[in-house]
């Protein structure tokens, strides 16, 4: 188990986030909200159509800092001291009084057409300002705000790196169970600014990221041509990647973005191929007369992981990204797929399905300490969170004797198994992909 | 024992093998849809022409065309090859208990069985054509054991 320490060595180390077990005990913190003078209150009102942004952000962060399963945000209602007050000099009695072990101020001022935020992080057991940070940035962009100073916060605290900056691709659902209507979408990954990439009117799958998040590459039923295609999320753009004679499927970027890897189809048999973005080389990877698909490169570029039924049966193999040293490393009973590395690299996140049901867990890249986070009818496609500690997936609900009930839904769990989710969205969604953090 | 308790049994033990035999006979009727967990029945079963069902069906995880399916096809070879102008998109399908980009190589792999034996009874590769639907158009949207069998399933469809 590790403890992480978080104060200067001199001070005693009263605030720590343990973030390698189910935390039963989250930290609770206070995030009061920031404070805004009244001409900045105006402008912003103008602008944003909020009465008051400062309240606003502070919400974003609770929100963010609840989810997280780490942190207890206390109830508002009891905060004693002024906003403006307390971020000058917080009465740290005051909020001992509540319990609260931290405490988040900070200010927003309209200047010259921005926003301008500062915030700061208190240790009140000790008495101590922990971290203070300002930045500007334009009004509209004021929930990724809140996400920035969430980040900050958790990555103080936990001592790892936050991921509330962030995005999810998914694919959007909606109608009959046997006529599914599916969209490319964008949301923010707490849900909100949800954008719809396409329009529906071909069959869409698999979204995923390109590591500046910019790009996303995707299958598109474009023309009943089922082919990986890739879109530029700024411009709209769209093109077919390479040009092969079959079913393209199960796209991913290399860890440097340069490639993309997928699986092609062709007579029968699916195996693994790349193709380099800048001179459009196709290089084939796996040649095997059974089906390989799923691939996920580890973050170094060195290895990829796949699932194979060359063994009989759907497992996970890893192999070198050259397509040499093929390993099988799934052994457990049932049958295991989706394989998604570890943005940390340690881990390797599947689905497995076993006696009828389904399972997200994750196993060390050689195969052992296999771990099931969570079991149910339907779910599979695990995504990781850019700091390698939350995996999002998608989960689908069993009909009743008519065939009714049908409904797909995000959610997300801790890599402890613990912390398990419904990621809300506006209509019924599959197949999503975390981004990396937008700020860094 | 007298004539009559024959009777009498005789009589009890035919009763009873009436109602064991109306038993099985239920039981035969909910699950005569299925062989092993292929599925036999005609609910979803459309036709390219009088006698020509247009679809087979597959196993569990199977891409093996059963005794059946072998005949399905036959049927479907001997009405392509007196209509020649016809072409046809074998439409590939898998049941929802899979994940989704195994599934698309399942549905690939199935409708290329229907497809090479197709061609094995004379019919050209170049009015077959072949796409994947994976788990994305089940024709049946339960969630239970014969609606996936009805899923799994490899469907010719014209293509002009």
């Amino acid at each position: 188990m590790l403890l992480l320490f978080l104060l200067p060595s001199k001070s005693f180390a009263l605030i720590e986030v343990d973030i390698t077990r189910g935390n039963l005990s989250p930290l609770p913190i206070a995030v009061s909200p920031l404070a805004i003078d009244e001409k900045s209150k105006e402008n912003f009102n103008r602008i944003l159509t909020k009465e008051n942004i400062g309240s606003e952000i502070s919400i974003v962060v609770e929100n963010n800092l609840k989810k997280s399963g780490l942190f207890n945000p206390l109830n508002k209602d009891a905060f004693l001291q002024k906003p403006e007050i307390a971020n000058l000099k917080p009465r740290f009695e005051d909020w001992n009084l509540i319990k609260a072990q931290a405490l988040v101020t900070g200010k927003v001022t309209f200047v010259d057409e921005k926003l301008r935020v500062e915030f700061r992080l208190w240790d009140v057991l000790a008495g101590k300002e922990m971290m203070a940070l300002a930045f500007t940035t334009t009004p509209s962009n004021w929930r990724r705000v809140g996400h920035i100073i969430t980040d900050k916060v958790y990555e103080r605290l936990t001592g790892e790196k936050g991921y509330f900056d962030t995005r999810i691709i998914y694919v959007a659902e909606e109608g009959l169970k046997t006529k599914r209507i599916k969209k490319l979408a964008i949301m923010d990954q707490d849900g909100f600014n949800n954008k719809f990439l396409t329009l529906g009117n071909e069959l869409v799958l698999t979204p995923r990221f390109n590591p500046t998040n910019q790009m996303v590459t995707y299958l598109s039923y474009f023309r009943n041509l089922p082919r990986v295609y890739l879109l530029d999320i700024e411009t709209g753009m769209q093109e077919v990647v390479g040009d092969f004679p079959g079913m393209t499927f199960a796209p991913r970027f290399s860890p440097d973005g340069k490639k993309i890897i997928m699986s092609f189809a062709e007579d029968g048999n699916s195996d693994i191929y790349t193709m380099d973005l800048e001179n459009r080389i196709v290089e084939r990877i796996t040649n095997h007369p059974s089906i390989d698909t799923s691939p996920s490169y580890s973050p170094d570029g060195k290895y990829i992981c796949f699932n194979s039924d060359r063994g009989g049966y759907q497992q996970i193999y890893v192999m070198k990204s050259s397509g040499k040293n093929v390993k099988r490393i799934s052994f457990g009973n049932g049958l295991y797929g989706t394989p998604v590395w570890s943005p940390r690299g340690d881990l390797i996140a599947f689905t497995k399905l076993h006696k009828g049901k389904f399972y997200i867990g994750v196993m060390r890249t050689d195969g052992s300490g296999e771990r099931l986070l969570t079991e149910n009818f339907y779910q599979e496609a695990p995504s990781w969170s850019p700091n390698g500690r939350v995996l999002i997936f998608y989960r689908e609900t069993k009909t009743n004797s008519k065939g009714e009930g049908f409904s797909a839904k995000l959610w997300s769990i801790d890599l402890t198994g613990y912390n398990e989710r419904l990621v809300e969205t506006e209509t019924d969604a599959s197949d999503p992909s975390w981004s990396s953090l937008l700020s860094n | 024992m007298n004539l009559s308790n024959v009777l009498k049994n005789g009589f009890l033990i035919i009763v009873a093998s009436l109602v064991l035999t109306a038993c099985a006979t239920q039981k035969k009727a909910s699950t005569g849809q299925m062989q092993g967990d292929v599925y036999t029945g005609t609910d979803t079963v459309e036709y390219l022409a009088s006698g020509v069902p247009d679809r087979v069906f597959f196993a569990t995880n199977e891409t093996v065309l059963t005794t059946a399916s072998r005949e399905t096809l036959r049927k479907q070879a001997t009405w392509l090859r007196k209509n020649s102008s016809i072409n046809v998109v074998l439409e590939g399908h898998a049941d929802e208990r899979g994940t989704r980009e195994y599934n698309l190589a399942l549905g690939e792999r199935r409708a290329n069985s229907a497809k090479d034996y197709l061609m094995t009874y004379g019919i050209s590769s170049d009015r077959i054509s072949v796409l994947s639907y994976g788990k994305e158009r089940p024709v049946d949207s339960g969630s239970n054991p014969l609606a996936w069998s009805k899923n799994r399933r490899s469907v010719t469809v014209k293509a002009n």
